[in-house]
């Protein structure tokens, strides 16, 4: 029998990352294309978020913004602040996080777990709102600390040089990159990295629609294309409707066992997309989070989705 | 000619409608006859000659600034669907 190595993490915070790539067999359209699925609910909060939080506190804490105990402000609909509140808790700052009020319960409960204070911005703006709330907060009150994921550079970086760096180093060969476009941190960053190492990858992000939090905008002005995202560096954008997505993320399940978070179904959707349209080659996605934060989400339960009665 | 699907936060523009159909080869051709026959939606559509930044244009499915931007082809009966620069992320 083989000697299994001793090895142990000196903190939990040095298990962020070095996430686990799995080959999806039973989901790729034809067998001259393999996809891969990168598992970041492999982190230690169950999300990718866990890189972002920790490199953009390291960021600060480096560049001498964070005293001892420094207050830290974040508008998050629930992974970035799970994240942070893990990161915030283990080196002693007290964080606030605003929050969409229609965000699952579970994250709630997360947060409040991990000792995040809650602040709620109206659920009909959805993350549009929470945005436009933090900035009012960390405005009016200086003491806050905002590391603001959707223009910290920390953010992208994080994926430069961990998700990105970690599949250039598993994979020989990378056709098409596909990513979630939230804060734009992944494409940006990973999408960078395997453009060194292959410069023919197609970086592609996929979009889901837009919640019902498009029925708070009173006009387009009000919409927010984040700082760090530049859209001339994508080579696709795809649009993935509630039903695709669901339905990919029920066949991610079932074919693959991976219980994947919602917005893991449009990516593994988009993945297949472009698997069809290869004739050979590689495809990665990144699957952002897991489902445990979704479990009282209907749709598990085979609540089919009426698009009709959606706002579109 | 294309059906274009309007977002909630346009069909006061249009008088409430959720798609109407609008005539043109390329993208920018059938936004000028909507922003024709619609001239509020100018401002909130077309910036500087170009798309404004917090509209997304999706053909096919397929974002327009990652295709040909205005000059993307419009076959007949495609589906240009407008939606609003949202804050994702989570």
């Amino acid at each position: 029998m083989e000697a299994r190595a001793r090895t142990h993490a000196p903190t939990l915070l040095d298990l962020i990352g070095s996430t686990p790539l799995v080959e999806l067999t039973r989901l790729s359209p034809k067998p001259s294309v393999q996809i891969f699925a990168k598992l970041e609910a492999q982190n230690p909060t169950g999300s990718i978020k866990d890189r972002v939080a920790k490199a953009m506190l390291d960021a600060a804490e480096a560049a001498g913004e964070l005293e001892p105990g420094r207050r830290l402000l974040e508008p998050t609909s629930g992974n970035t602040g799970i994240s942070l509140a893990l990161v915030a808790r283990l080196r002693g700052y007290p964080l606030t996080v605003v929050l969409p009020e229609s965000v699952t319960e579970e994250r709630r409960r997360l947060l409040r777990l991990y000792g995040a204070e809650i602040v709620e911005s109206p659920g009909e703006e959805g993350s549009n709102g929470a945005v436009r709330l933090a900035l009012e907060l960390a405005e009016r009150d200086t003491s806050f600390f905002m590391p603001f994921q959707y223009a910290n550079d920390a953010n992208p970086l994080s994926h430069y040089e961990g998700t990105g760096a970690e599949i250039v180093a598993a994979l020989e060969h990378v056709d098409a990159l596909v990513a979630g476009l939230g804060t734009g941190g992944t494409l940006m960053g990973a999408g960078e990295r395997l453009r060194e190492a292959f410069p023919e990858v197609s970086v592609v992000a996929v979009e889901p629609l837009p919640g019902d939090a498009v029925l708070g905008l009173r006009s387009l002005a009000d919409g927010y294309v984040p700082p760090i995202l530049d859209v001339s560096k994508l080579d696709r954008k795809l649009l993935v409707s509630n039903a695709e997505s669901v339905a990919a993320l029920r066949l991610l399940l079932e074919q693959e066992g991976i219980f994947g978070g919602v917005s893991s179904g449009a990516v593994v959707h988009g993945a297949r997309r472009i698997a069809e349209e290869l004739d050979e080659g590689v495809v990665v996605c990144v699957l952002a989070d897991g489902g445990w934060k979704y479990l009282s989400a209907g749709f598990w339960q085979g609540e089919e989705i009426d698009e009709s009665k959606l706002w579109w | 000619m294309a059906v274009v699907r309007i977002p909630p936060t346009l069909r006061a523009e249009v008088g409430g409608l959720r798609e109407l159909e609008a005539r043109g080869e390329t993208v920018g051709d059938v936004l000028d006859d909507l922003v024709d026959r619609y001239p509020p939606l100018r401002e909130q559509l077309l910036q500087d000659g170009g798309l404004a930044s917090f509209v997304n244009v999706f053909l096919g499915g397929e974002d327009v600034r990652t295709l040909d931007g205005l000059e993307t082809e419009v076959r007949d009966g495609a589906t240009l669907i407008l939606l609003p620069a949202m804050a994702g992320g989570s």
